[in-house]
């Protein structure tokens, strides 16, 4: 079967970050696929290398930090070879938007709103600035902001929470990006204001057909918002594929317990034994054999292949290598 | 250890320790460097400006004085000063300090907006109107210092005070009957301690600066004092030939003061970043 | 806004008021009777007593004090010893020179240190990160009379530059009278060579006076900006994808400015204090100079004088400080 181009693909990407006491293998072969005008989650414990794999697609690895294998590929173009100031021109705040995690700490107190949001549109503007206006107060409409053609003067210390984040919304649809990373931009909200935000998101995705990559750590919102997800562990993607199949059906042994982690999922509180290893000296092959149930011996020898099972769900696990099925 | 081992990570202020260690020994020292205390106050007047050579290091000035010699002997004077002037900004300031941030009466007002009056003019200014008035020389350059940098002493105490007065551990001593005198000395005191060194010990460098001021201006030691200060003025006259006269004291100046400000960043970093934003 | 004006003005009263009485009782500290001094030396007990009842010197102090008050109010701080002129008049004509003298060097300090102490912090830890750090350290533990006299030294005496000393060449006149600043006045009628003159006779003192300042600043733009650095808000301008220019120039620099403007204050009082000395050195005919003169020649009034105006001076230039702090950052204005 053949499958149309992703918009943003993660092809065996590694990442690596110098420390003090050496070097931390954040992200390990990580791969996943985004698909124009669908909606991807990462799903993951704090620790995973969630952000790091954010800042990878940004370009914004920190100074000590770099790729040491593998490919990001947007629209097919590998975004790892492009230089720095490509990245700063084109890519942040041009093809790619970006949603922060927490509006209270995103903005900068002594600006006012609009003259942070129209940044985002600033390299762009070819335009006269009065266009540029227009267009934001037209996405700050799209966001559903109240009383958009004033908000632009406000500062953001006069926004609550939720309207904050729609301004971040917006910012970051200002520039038309063919992908929009979020990164956990509900996790600061309360649960009312998340549902409207979510939905506002999923509204404005369908609406303009945006692609979006959604990092979160809390299955629920995935299973509300997401088409398709990935799941990963310490650095690792060991499960993918839509929302649906892996919800009902999980394969990888971390999902499952995962799973049934969440309060909604189980009567009993559950917890998955043992403690996230470190990045410094991660274990060997299937970074989660020591806490996996079902772990083997080979499991530490090699990082399993991916096999590929009904619905594109795909899982990186021995115990399906052998039971391929299609 | 750890503290140390911090410390000992940060360069500049271990020279700055270096330096104010040497300057030290050096003060200590002084009858040993300078056993012949002729060279420093009475000048041969056939060896007038005398270039630094093998005999004098630094050089003569005016008056035949050798200059190293002055120099050396004015760093203890310096060192002595600075430690007299900040020993009485401390004796007044930190209980002022500890008396208003403690109670609420208008006692602790009374002294906040003394510190606002004496803060209100610039602190040379402040020194140099109080040293006119009690009459010039290095003993009133001294008291008029002490009265300009008190409220410095008096706002840090008073504001570790205030932070530490609803600390649990106050209460606790409250409510097992400590009086206040107790509580102020025996339990206050050493938290404040740190913040109080810390601007001692920029007030050090700062207090050798402005002395060395004064003395130049004239307000404060008065000749033959080898006052760094006061030898800068003396050699001023016969630039640009004699530039050592003028050089070598302001070194001094400049080394200690270096000194110093070193060492008191590298103790504020160590002991609260917090005081970063004060003087 | 005008709250918080007025809210600052108010704090300062109560201390402004504080040093009238502290120079009061300064000027009745005085070891040598007033009265004696102006009768003159040669007076009888007779005159000066007749003295002492004309200048209302027996009266009780808090008499005197209000005399005193009354005579400030009307801007009569005495005379001088030595002008015989009144202080105030001596003090408001000198005024200019200083002023001018101190804003061109803040104005230097300002932007050769701000730049210098960003880009410190944003090549954090680089080479000239560390040679920034030490150069900072060493600019504030040079005593400013003694770097005056050094490049007065090297740049008027050795290498005959720059003029010795002076405000203006000798001989000439200075630019017409109309804020008193050379530098504006010669400007507005159009004379540059007037302003040749007079910038080449505030280049060494502007640039001693600026020293500390300037080393000040750029260590407090460095801490500020490092600090501002770290805040989330920078982190989310560089993802979502800010101009990098604007990031730092704009952005960062703008908060860390509003965390330093209480600084400039201080530096201000800084700035004054070297003025002192400095301006003694250049023979600038300044409040500085006037201040040392009055000072080695005893006429006490003119120095208490300064001290007032000097006070009444640092505590506005505080409140404006504040205000344009407040004004930058608003939510500084918000929380009374």
């Amino acid at each position: 079967m053949t499958e149309a181009a992703p918009r943003l693909e993660i092809r065996n990407l590694s990442v690596a970050v110098g420390t003090d006491e050496g070097e931390a293998r954040i992200l390990d072969r990580v791969s996943l696929k985004l698909m124009s005008g669908s909606i991807h989650g990462v799903v993951g414990e704090s620790g995973c290398g969630k952000s790091t794999l954010m800042r990878a697609i940004l370009g914004i690895l920190p100074k000590r930090g770099r790729a040491t294998e593998g490919n990001v590929l947007l629209d097919g173009r590998d975004l790892l070879t492009l230089p720095p100031s490509v990245f700063r021109t084109k890519i942040r705040g041009g093809q790619i938007g970006f949603i922060p995690q927490d509006p209270y700490q995103a903005f900068n107190p002594v600006f006012r709103v609009g003259t942070q949001l129209l940044e985002t549109t600033r390299p762009k503007a070819s335009g006269n600035a009065f266009d540029a206006k227009a267009d934001i107060i037209a996405l700050l409409k799209a966001v559903q902001l109240p009383d958009p053609e004033h908000a632009l003067d406000r500062y953001p210390h006069q926004f609550s929470g939720g309207q904050r984040q729609r301004l971040l919304i917006a910012a970051a649809l200002a520039s038309s990006p063919a992908v929009v990373l979020a990164d956990e931009p509900t996790t600061a909200l309360d649960v009312t204001t998340q549902a409207q935000i979510l939905k506002l998101l999923r509204g404005l995705a369908e609406a303009r057909g945006l692609s979006m990559l959604f990092v979160t750590h809390d299955f629920g919102v995935v299973a509300q918002l997401c088409d398709t997800v990935t799941v990963m562990y310490a650095g690792q993607t060991v499960e993918s594929g839509p929302v649906a199949r892996v919800l009902a059906a999980p394969l990888h042994p971390y999902t499952k317990m995962l799973l049934a982690c969440h309060p909604d999922r189980s009567a009993a509180l559950s917890g998955i034994p043992g403690a996230v290893s470190s990045p410094l000296r991660p274990p060997s092959g299937c970074r989660f054999h020591p806490r996996c149930p079902s772990a083997r011996a080979e499991c530490r020898e090699a990082i399993p292949r991916t096999s590929v099972h009904a619905g594109q769900q795909k899982v990186c696990c021995l115990l399906y290598e052998e039971e391929e099925r299609i | 250890m750890l503290i140390l081992k911090k410390f000992l990570r940060d360069v500049p202020a271990v020279l700055g320790f270096c330096i104010i260690l040497a300057m030290c020994l050096i003060a200590i020292l002084t009858p040993l460097i300078v056993p012949d205390l002729d060279r420093v106050y009475d000048g041969d007047l056939t060896s007038r400006l005398l270039p630094p050579s093998a005999d004098f290091w630094f050089g003569t000035d005016n008056l035949g004085r050798d200059v190293f010699a002055r120099v050396i002997v004015g760093s203890r004077g310096a060192l002595e000063v600075a430690l007299s002037v900040v020993a009485l900004a401390i004796g007044i300031g930190v209980p002022a300090g500890l008396y208003a941030g403690y109670t609420d009466d208008w006692g602790s007002q009374l002294v906040m907006r003394l510190t606002d009056v004496f803060l209100a003019v610039p602190q040379l200014i402040l020194a140099l109107s109080i040293a006119q008035l009690i009459g010039r020389g290095l003993n009133s350059a001294m008291v008029a210092l002490a009265l300009t940098y008190w409220p410095f002493f008096c706002r840090t105490v008073y504001g570790e005070v205030r932070r530490l007065r609803s600390a649990l551990f106050i209460e606790a001593q409250r409510s097992l009957g400590a009086s206040m005198p107790r509580i102020l000395f025996v339990h206050i005191l050493p938290n404040v301690a740190s913040a109080v060194i810390v601007r001692a010990t920029i007030g050090m460098g700062f207090t050798i600066m402005t002395t060395a001021v004064l003395g130049f201006l004239g307000v404060g030691a008065t000749p033959p004092n080898p006052d760094w200060g006061l030898s800068v003025a003396e050699g001023r006259d016969y630039l640009p030939q004699s530039w050592w006269a003028v050089t070598f004291p302001g070194l001094g100046i400049f080394i200690t003061v270096l000194g110093f400000n070193l060492f008191g960043d590298g103790l504020r970093d160590l002991v609260d970043p917090r005081l970063r934003r004060s003087r | 806004m005008t709250r918080f004006v007025l809210h600052r003005l108010l704090l300062t009263i109560p201390a402004l008021f504080g040093l009238f009485v502290l120079t009061f009782i300064m000027m009745r500290v005085l070891p040598n009777d007033p009265s004696a001094a102006l009768a003159g030396e040669n007076a009888t007990p007779a005159q000066i007593a007749a003295v002492r009842k004309a200048y209302g010197f027996d009266e009780p102090l808090w008499k005197q004090f209000i005399i005193y008050v009354e005579q400030v109010a009307h801007g009569d701080l005495g005379n001088s010893i030595i002008s015989n002129r009144p202080v105030l008049r001596d003090i408001s004509d000198r005024l200019p020179a200083t002023i001018e003298l101190t804003f061109v060097s803040l104005a230097f300090a300002a932007c050769v240190g701000i730049p210098l102490g960003t880009l410190a912090a944003v090549w954090y830890q680089s080479l000239f990160d560390h040679v920034m750090r030490i150069l900072t350290v060493a600019g504030l533990a040079i005593a400013s009379f003694w770097f005056a006299i050094i490049l007065q030294m090297i740049f008027a005496m050795e290498l005959d530059w720059l003029p010795l000393r002076g405000r203006f060449p000798e001989g000439l006149a200075p630019p017409l009278h109309i804020t008193g600043l050379y530098l504006v006045d010669s400007l507005l009628t159009l004379r540059f060579d007037q302003f040749g003159d007079a910038f080449v006779h505030i280049i060494l003192p502007a640039f001693t006076l600026s020293l500390a300042g300037l080393a000040s600043i750029a260590r407090f733009t460095r801490a500020g900006v490092l600090e501002t650095m770290q805040k989330e808000f920078v982190h989310y301008a560089e993802a979502a994808g800010y101009q990098r220019r604007r990031i730092i120039w704009v952005y960062v620099l703008r908060n860390s400015v509003v965390g330093a403007t209480t600084q400039i204050g201080l530096l201000f009082g800084g700035l004054i204090s070297s003025a002192v000395a400095v301006e003694s050195i250049f023979d600038w005919p300044g409040v500085g100079s006037y201040a040392v003169n009055a000072i080695l020649t005893s006429d006490y009034k003119a120095v208490l004088a300064v001290t007032l105006v000097v006070g009444v001076i640092y505590a506005a230039v505080n409140i404006l400080v504040d205000v344009v702090h407040a004004w930058l950052d608003p939510r500084v204005a918000e929380t009374l």
